[in-house]
């Protein structure tokens, strides 16, 4: 059973070898990577790790319900990860291609909407600010 | 009750157990929150909350031994 959240690099061909099947004809893979947006050198990832992992399972039994033949896998990296790095991986898998780019765009997008995690950007500089900034507000 | 992220900074703790009278909804936990951890008055006026692992809406009524959580704005991906 291949854990949602890990602290350690992600590896793409364990996450392929969850949906991969010879009836599964099309397979996509979305990876979410730190930018290096000016001096960032990396960022710190936090979740409230429990709620993550119900919703993660949430949002994969939604995608499921309305691709039955696709199966869907995702994991989110946490603690530092250095730019060029993913912090997140989503592999899909259906019989025909446009169910698995759907099924594949429909997690990120919700995994961008509903999961609680959080990003502190780190930078070169020694500086770190939260991610999300409307709470200023 | 639990704090992440920025609002775990601003609370000074990322757990704490918070004493209301029932009946009482996640506001009222949240406004008991302000008062003893002055540090998150500085939370916007509605902020994210979670009720035992899910998000609800600060009307949602809360019973002994829920835990409540404070949301930052969600940056997963």
């Amino acid at each position: 059973m291949m854990m949602h959240l890990t602290r350690h690099p992600l590896d793409v061909n364990d996450l392929l070898a969850t949906v991969q099947s010879a009836e599964r004809g099309g397979t996509c893979v979305f990876l979410g990577t730190v930018r290096n947006d000016g001096d960032v050198t990396g960022i710190d990832y936090s979740a409230y790790e429990a709620m993550a992992v119900a919703e993660i399972e949430r949002i994969l039994s939604d995608a499921q319900a309305q691709w039955p033949e696709a199966r869907v896998m995702l994991q989110h990296r946490l603690g530092v990860i250095p730019a060029g790095e993913a912090s997140i991986a989503i592999a899909a898998a259906a019989p025909h291609r446009d169910e698995a780019f759907a099924s594949c765009r429909y997690v990120i997008e919700e995994v961008k909407q509903r999961l609680p995690i959080w990003k502190k950007e780190l930078r070169g500089d020694g500086s770190a600010n939260w991610v999300g900034a409307d709470d200023h507000r | 009750m639990r704090f992440f992220a920025r609002y775990a900074e601003l609370a000074g703790c990322t757990s704490s157990a918070v004493n209301v009278e029932t009946p009482a909804t996640v506001a009222d936990v949240i406004a008991r929150v302000r008062e003893v951890f002055p540090g998150t008055q500085a939370l916007p006026p509605r902020p994210l909350a979670a009720l035992n692992q899910r998000q609800v809406k600060l009307e949602a009524s809360v019973t002994d031994g829920d835990e409540v959580a404070l949301l930052p704005p969600l940056s997963g991906g």
